[in-house]
């Protein structure tokens, strides 16, 4: 069992560390300069100051050192909890931007992600070999499957939003409020929380729910549900074993979706104006902003790396054939 | 007179027609009595031995009935033959190696299996059979991927008698098995009709030498029809029907060198049943065929307990 988790573990370490370097390296091949995209919304005229004020950000931020040598400070701060200063939100540092963002992000895509989980999971297995109910699943679930998130979502903005006026439609929560711990707001966040997460959550109840439909029919056909039928085993038994089952490969289908949902609310908050990390990603490819796009990226690595390790753990108390192989 | 099986016909529905895979068969089987049915690929033996227990999907009941112990075993009726299943009729499957919940406990399994059919779940009397076959009681607490092969075989056997069934239908139940274990898996068949835990058992098998050696009777069944049912003795020794002969004969014998007499296999393979022949549905591979095989000869006893479907026989 410590053998399995120290090899699992430093797996998991150089997924990080080779992320986390990707990550530092992507902004930096982007076309631009973020420091003269920052001087240029200053609009200095002065040569002799513009010069200056460069010299002085490029020193701020280290971009004048060496390349090899920014990637080593990067690490050195890293490790320090110190993801640098944001270039779009100067001079608040990148770690604030991310966790003013991050409780959005998180609200939307865990129940998102978990209640499409658990509801598709349910009704998929609920429709497999219901003649009628499956013939309704089916093309439901495939229809919602194969819908772009922004799609869906500009759909359900126009028509929960603009048309019948039930939810409002843009940003975490109005204009006119400010956040504060009180009912009235804490209505309008979940007023304005609810067409983003039901883009997400319809999109990813769709695939769930076909996945384990298709599953269950093949469980239902597997020899030891053969085998129960002909001892005569009333259907409960053979379902419940054949869910069982079938929820083994729908568990990993989760670890691989939470790579995907978060690309998934990136664009679901950008149609929405939702003030998550996904909205925070486009503003800093906008502005050239390193740091808070590494800072982001990293988060999301983490989380992601965090969500498969929960579910090797997890894998490993369900499927009694994977701690045969860890013992 | 444990079974009564009366002109059972059960045919597949395939998208090209029916295919008559058992199409009129009547047979008895005594109480205590061991039968071996034998054939080639596709000539039934399977069907029945489903037949008797449960129908999968794509089968259709088209005639005939069955008796079990003097009662009529609804076997069209899937939710009435529940009742019959696991306590009267049992199988020991051709996939015991994956006929288990590889997510549960042996142990676990078997007492959800035996609740949920209301039966008691007496532990005692379960440890007591799988020392019978020779498995320590840690088996139920093992996942099934914990068990060797032969193992499984042996818990499925345990589990599917559990209840003392009037008739067990071992399908193909060696197939998968190394020589060694064949023979252990037959001689605990045996036993476990001798020590009376099952009354009467039907063995699926394509390997007569095997079922040979635990057999009372013998049934060969040709094309969805049967052939010859006689003691396994004469069924080896002087079997009547011509296909008989000609499956005895491509048996390899101990002691004889095949490179100074070749084995001898049976020329032509058997018809669609899609769309059989009339007649004799053996005529077409048959030495002995002439003008009668036009018409089909009727299963015939023509001794004490030897049928035969063969106008030469008769």
């Amino acid at each position: 069992m410590r053998r399995y988790f120290g090899r699992k573990l430093l797996l998991y370490g150089l997924t990080f560390f080779v992320a986390v370097t990707i990550n530092w390296m992507i902004p930096r091949f982007m076309p631009g300069d973020p420091v003269s995209t920052m001087l240029a919304r200053r609009t200095v005229n002065d040569p002799a100051a513009y010069e200056q004020m460069r010299v002085y950000y490029s020193d701020l931020f280290g971009l004048d050192k060496p390349i090899w040598e920014q990637y080593l400070n990067f690490w050195g701060s890293l490790l320090q909890g110190d993801f640098g200063i944001s270039v779009w939100a100067f001079p608040t540092p990148v770690g604030s931007v991310i966790l003013s963002a991050l409780p959005y992000t998180l609200a939307l895509v865990i129940p998102a992600v978990l209640l499409s989980w658990v509801v598709g999971n349910w009704f998929g297995a609920f429709a497999a070999r219901r003649k009628l109910l499956d013939s309704a699943v089916l093309p439901v679930g495939y229809l919602l499957t194969a819908m772009p998130y922004m799609w869906l979502a500009a759909l359900l903005a126009w028509v929960l939003g603009v048309v019948t006026g039930w939810f409002p439609f843009a940003g975490g929560y109005s204009f006119s409020r400010t956040p504060e711990l009180t009912w009235p707001f804490i209505q309008d966040l979940i007023m304005h929380w609810v067409l983003p997460f039901l883009s997400l959550f319809l999109v990813a109840l769709g695939g769930w729910a076909i996945g384990m439909r298709n599953m269950i029919i093949y469980e239902l056909d597997s020899d030891y549900s053969n085998y129960l039928g002909a001892l005569g085993a009333p259907n409960r038994l053979i379902r419940r074993y054949a869910f069982r089952n079938a929820m083994l490969p729908q568990i990993t289908g989760l670890a691989l979706q939470l790579g995907v949902i978060v690309a998934g609310a990136v664009v679901t908050e950008i149609v929405f104006a939702y003030p998550g990390l996904g909205l925070t990603i486009l503003r800093a490819i906008q502005n050239l902003d390193f740091f808070l796009l590494q800072g982001v990226f990293l988060f999301i690595v983490v989380g992601v790396l965090i969500a498969n390790f929960v579910i090797d753990v997890v894998y490993l108390l369900v499927d009694p054939r994977t701690r045969i192989g860890v013992a | 007179m444990t079974l009564k099986v009366d002109d059972l016909r059960v045919y597949y529905r395939t998208l090209r027609g029916e295919v008559k895979a058992l199409d009129g068969v009547s047979f008895t089987l005594a109480d205590g009595e061991i039968m071996g049915l034998a054939g080639e690929s596709g000539c039934g033996k399977s069907t029945l031995g489903k037949s008797l227990i449960r129908l999968d999907q794509r089968m259709k009941h088209v005639g005939g009935s069955v008796e079990l112990d003097g009662q009529v075993l609804p076997i069209a009726d899937d939710r009435r033959m529940n009742a019959h299943r696991f306590f009267e009729v049992s199988l020991i499957p051709q996939y015991s190696m994956s006929a288990l919940n590889p997510t549960r406990k042996i142990g676990r399994m078997i007492e959800e299996l035996l609740r949920s059919r209301g039966a008691p779940f007496d532990r005692k009397e379960l440890e007591r059979r799988l020392h019978l076959v020779g498995l320590s009681t840690d088996v139920l607490d093992r996942y099934p991927i914990e068990l060797s092969g032969g193992m499984k075989q042996r818990t499925v056997m345990v589990i599917s008698t559990l209840l003392d069934p009037s008739l067990l239908i071992a399908d193909e139940v060696t197939s998968a098995l190394d020589v060694s274990s064949q023979r252990a898996v037959a001689q605990t068949l045996l036993e476990f009709r001798d020590r009376h835990l099952v009354k009467s058992m039907i063995v699926v098998t394509h390997d007569l030498s095997l079922v040979y050696q635990i057999a009372d009777t013998i049934m060969v069944m040709y094309a969805g029809k049967l052939a010859e049912k006689a003691p396994a003795k004469t069924i080896v020794n002087a079997p009547r029907h011509p296909y008989t002969q000609a499956l005895i004969n491509s048996l390899p014998e101990v002691g004889v060198r095949y490179s100074e007499r070749r084995l001898q296999g049976i020329p032509g393979s058997p018809p669609s049943l899609l769309n059989p022949p009339k007649g004799c549905r053996f005529r077409d591979r048959c030495p002995l065929a002439f003008d009668k095989c036009e018409t089909e000869p009727p299963f015939t006893e023509i001794a004490q307990g030897h049928s035969v479907a063969c106008w030469k026989a008769i």
